[in-house]
């Protein structure tokens, strides 16, 4: 899909006081659903709200759907939806008051009922928002961030302490999203939902865009996979190694337990089941690691904790 | 949230981009209506607007506990009540409210939403004066039960109310926006006590010593409930000199409500 970009950020600074939040920071989000990941303290969510027109850039430029989300924010509220980390609703109002509200501010909303039984908050419509589950209020606002029926959504970790049943029908609706032509800006610290979810995924740390790529390219690149196998012990590794394409590495870490390194694909597995068949192996409990986002995600921004 | 036959919940197209403002028009009443709701459900708000100012009414015009001087003490209470009236939601319940819609994150919300900030002060304003005519419906009905008779002109007691509620809104604003709700909300309350004592609200400024006097004078409620005792006690015509003060309470507190006020 290589239409215009729905956000682009170029060279983008942001310091608070003394400490630098975004240090040249580069993203170009096309239409379709793009995952921010990053450690706390990156600069995800200063990147976030400098598309949303919270913060004004210290340098660098910053376009939404074409526009400048500060300086023609009149023109870019309407288009877009945010779904805010927490909080955004008044603390006596209710929940079906709420949402009908938002609705009511833009031109062609959703229908609120509709949308309030899509996500589960159909008998919560009278209940005061302090009084909502934790789970509750997020659908609440994610129903705010699409209500308008916006062209591009930013969800703030939208599934940030949802139960695995809310998790999905969020999952579900950001994908419906995505199915009707919305684009989706997303953060979130949970891997398997970038994985899942968005064609794109940029890995913030310290400040700067460290990689960005549709996730399965992400996992396919960096470091190499691993095939293991069973067997019995004291095969010879180096006859296997001369089977093997340049590159590869084969060696036995324990007794019967052997690991192979390199390029996995179906090619190299049927290299290693017949270099076993010629020797009269069994070859027993084979696997086939495949890294993960987040094995991408901790070999760029470190193992330390961060703040 | 039954699948359909796609696999979706819902038919496909049903998210497909719409988007759109609305009419301001539409926007700022919508947004007036909420606000205007929610102040009338808190309980804490009405304890403020409505029964602190009504008991006060009743309480000191049936009770001789502070000499109102000569004439009926209604006379002299409704003008300070009003007075309170306006101060208690203008001031106190805006600044009270403001600050927590700006520590839960309402304020960030309705930034990105298609009303504009000025469209989103229009309502508050608005919901503001629903609020004060409520109120001074209700002290005047009550007042006149009483025995009230008001003099004076309908109009300079209209410029007092409005140029009183910008001074306060000013005021309030000021306060929500710079400081932390439970900051707010403590101070509000203790201001609100303060003037309701020292303001001539229920005590006349003149049993106070000459020196505190002047300076309370100058304080908005005091010009608030002079001006409002003027035209409504003594019948004068437009009292100039308090419409002034509040005149310059109204712009610097505005002003520095603009200058300073944090959204977040």
């Amino acid at each position: 899909m290589r239409s215009d970009p729905v956000v682009q950020v170029s060279g983008l600074v942001k310091r608070y006081g003394g400490r630098t939040a975004v240090a040249g920071l580069d993203l170009v989000a096309r239409p379709g659903i793009t995952a921010v990941l990053g450690p706390n303290g990156a600069g995800k969510t200063t990147t976030v709200e400098s598309c949303e027109g919270y913060r004004e850039p210290d340098s660098g430029t910053v376009r939404v759907l074409g526009l400048d989300p500060v300086r023609e924010a009149a023109a870019l509220r309407p288009r877009i939806g945010v779904m805010l980390q927490s909080g955004g609703v008044y603390s006596g109002a209710r929940a079906g008051e709420m949402l009908r509200h938002v609705a009511r501010l833009h031109a062609h909303p959703l229908d609120v009922d509709a949308l309030t039984e899509r996500l589960g908050l159909g008998g919560c419509g009278r209940t005061a928002y302090r009084r909502l589950s934790g789970g509750q209020q997020q659908r609440l606002a994610l129903a705010m961030a699409v209500v308008g029926r916006p062209e591009l959504v930013f969800l703030d970790e939208p599934t940030a302490g949802l139960d695995p049943q809310a998790r999905r029908a969020t999952w579900d609706l950001v994908r419906e999203l995505r199915a009707d032509g919305v684009s989706v800006i997303l953060t979130t610290h949970h891997m398997d939902e970038a994985e899942q979810l968005a064609d794109d995924v940029a890995i913030i740390d310290a400040g700067r865009v460290v990689v960005q790529g549709p996730p399965e390219e992400l996992c396919r690149g960096g470091a190499e996979n691993t095939l293991r196998f069973g067997g019995r012990p004291g095969l010879d590794m180096s006859s296997l190694l001369k089977a093997l394409p340049a590159g590869s590495t084969a060696d036995e870490p324990a007794p019967g337990s052997y690991r192979v390194g390199g390029q996995i694909d179906p090619q190299l597995l049927a290299t290693v089941t017949t270099w076993c068949a010629q020797h009269g192996v069994m070859p027993e409990k084979i696997s086939v690691e495949r890294h993960t986002l987040e094995d991408v995600f901790l070999e760029l921004t470190g193992k330390e904790l961060r703040g | 949230m039954s699948a359909g036959t796609d696999g979706r919940a819902t038919a496909a197209g049903t998210y497909a981009p719409r988007p759109g403002a609305a009419p301001l028009s539409r926007m700022i009443a919508a947004q007036a209506a909420l606000e205007t709701r929610m102040l009338l459900r808190n309980g804490e708000q009405l304890l403020l607007t409505v029964v602190i100012p009504t008991l006060l009414l009743v309480l000191f015009s049936a009770v001789d506990i502070v000499d109102t001087g000569a004439g009926e003490a209604v006379d002299f209470l409704a003008p300070g009540i009003l007075a309170l009236a306006v101060m208690s939601t203008a001031f106190t319940g805006q600044a009270i409210a403001t600050g927590f819609e700006r520590r839960y994150g309402v304020l960030k919300r309705l930034a990105v939403s298609p009303l504009p900030r000025w469209g989103l002060m229009t309502a508050k304003t608005l919901s503001v004066l629903v609020t004060e005519v409520l109120q001074v419906v209700l002290v005047t009905v009550i007042a006149l039960t009483l025995g009230w008779s008001p003099q004076g002109g309908p109009l300079a007691v209209l410029l007092l109310l409005v140029l009183g509620t910008a001074a306060f809104s000013g005021l309030g604003l000021l306060m929500a926006g710079t400081l932390k709700a439970e900051a707010t909300l403590a101070a509000a309350n203790l201001v609100f006590l303060l003037l309701l004592v020292g303001g001539g609200v229920i005590v006349p400024l003149d049993r106070f010593p000459p020196v505190a006097q002047d300076v309370l004078g100058l304080l908005p409620i005091s010009a608030l409930s002079d001006g409002l005792r003027d035209v409504l006690q003594h019948g004068a015509g437009t009292p100039w000199g308090d419409l002034a003060v509040l005149a310059v309470w109204a712009v610097a507190g505005l002003a520095a409500a603009g200058r300073f006020f944090r959204w977040e």
